[in-house]
């Protein structure tokens, strides 16, 4: 990179500390733009907003004696019926992956003062963006419209002993084939909604602090839905500013500012680093939300 | 900054990257699945030694995705030591608000489960008058 305007800066330092004067901004402190080191200064504390999230997050799981598991809950994917963990956000995941990709690919092309690969790269970058959002909104949906999962109110949850499931009369719940239906600790279950209602099953646990009682198998901690909507909507905020930015650098790009700057594309580099900054959160959602 | 590599080699570290961060995550999975049990149907790692082994994998393997995308992709590896340590440094105050805040949940917790009990407790209705007392107005007792 070295070309004129690096120079140009060069000089200018030369010049301030003959003058004395180390505040006109020429003297650049460990030999990167200030640009992008307000971009690694904010992303700090960016991650550490994350991570407080994410603590918060931990903290109130540890508080709980149940949480609900998340290969139970997350386990729908488009057009598929049926019981597939873990699947959807393993490809929410790819996603982001091949979008930092292609980034990584928009900067190299930018260092090469190449206007259209830039512009192609960032295009794609942008695509696999849309896509993310894209699922994280079906995400949402399936838990808000078909699971009735919102922010106060989380229908998951696990059992805390083993037991066997009761009718409203209190006579023993049983099988199609006649056997009594149990459950056992630690199995998850999804509380159901008929007619605007949940329906909450009656338990009589076998084991564990409660044996012999009769009661309500309720609803899950409050706090997962909240934490939930809350984490991975502010992620999803960043992935859309995202989108935003890059789109608005994109056209940028294209129609020859940065070629005229010759500074080898720096806001492309700096956009760059925002971007790589989600996908950086999103493996740290993921862990503490789909793997732990 | 281009100059550190040619332009051959940094297609190769993109390829590199992508296959890094994809074997890894799907690695990952893999292994949540079969320790949550649905790979192999005798086989969880839900509770004990087990669990915690799995747990200390899956954050090794994302801390290891975590340093590719900060050191590579966003190319932390060649700046100046002392942007590097700047930004890295801060980040162990993360090491005791973990440490903090997991002991204050355990604690909630522990408290939550203590007014459950309490509030569960039955009192047991007082059969007579204790002796040598006399009741007071307000229900309370006056030795005399």
């Amino acid at each position: 990179m070295a070309d004129t305007s690096v120079a140009h800066a060069h000089e200018t330092h030369a010049d301030a500390q003959q003058n004395g004067s180390a505040w006109d901004g020429a003297k650049e402190p460990f030999k990167a733009s200030y640009g992008k080191l307000m971009m690694w200064y904010f992303l700090l504390s960016d991650a550490f907003t994350f991570a407080g999230f994410l603590i918060a997050y931990g903290a109130l799981r540890f508080s709980t004696p149940t949480w609900p598991e998340a290969d139970f809950v997350f386990s729908s994917f488009p057009f598929v019926e049926g019981h597939l963990p873990l699947v959807f956000v393993t490809f929410m995941t790819f996603v982001l992956i091949f979008s930092s990709v292609t980034m990584v690919r928009a900067v190299q092309e930018g260092h090469r003062e190449n206007q259209r690969g830039v512009v192609f790269w960032m295009f794609l970058t942008i695509l696999g963006g849309i896509t993310f959002l894209a699922s994280q909104a079906y995400e949402w949906t399936t838990l808000i419209a078909k699971e009735h999962m919102t922010v106060s109110v989380n229908p998951f949850s696990r059992h805390v002993a083993d037991g066997i499931y009761l009718n409203p009369d209190g006579t023993e719940m049983r099988n199609p084939d006649g056997s009594i239906k149990t459950f056992s600790k630690g199995d998850n279950y999804l509380l159901h909604k008929h007619n605007g209602e949940f329906d909450i099953p009656l338990v009589k646990y076998t084991t564990g602090e409660y044996a012999g009682q009769v009661m309500e198998a309720g609803f899950g901690p409050k706090a997962f839905g909240a934490l939930f909507f809350f984490i991975t909507g502010f992620h999803g905020f960043h992935v859309f500013s995202g989108v935003v930015i890059l789109s608005i650098i994109m056209i940028n790009a294209a129609s020859g500012i940065y070629a005229a700057r010759r500074n080898g594309y720096e806001m492309v580099e700096k956009v760059g680093l925002y971007w790589h900054f989600v996908d950086l959160v999103w493996v740290f959602v993921f862990l503490v939300f789909y793997l732990l | 900054m281009a100059g550190h590599q040619t332009y051959e080699e940094q297609k190769a570290l993109v390829f590199r990257g992508l296959m890094i961060l994809g074997v890894i995550t799907i690695v990952e999975v893999l292994i949540a699945l079969l320790a949550k049990g649905h790979l192999v149907e005798s086989i969880r790692f839900t509770e004990g030694f087990g669990h915690y082994l799995y747990m200390l994998l899956m954050i090794g393997f994302s801390l290891y995705k975590a340093y590719f995308i900060v050191f590579y992709f966003m190319h932390m590896a060649y700046e100046v030591k002392g942007l590097v340590l700047s930004v890295l440094l801060p980040m162990l105050l993360l090491v005791w608000a973990i440490i903090a805040f997991f002991q204050e949940g355990d604690s909630w917790g522990k408290r939550r489960e203590l007014i459950r009990k309490k509030n569960e407790e039955m009192v047991k209705p007082a059969s007579s008058k204790p002796q040598g007392l006399y009741r007071l107005p307000g229900a309370t007792y006056y030795q005399g």
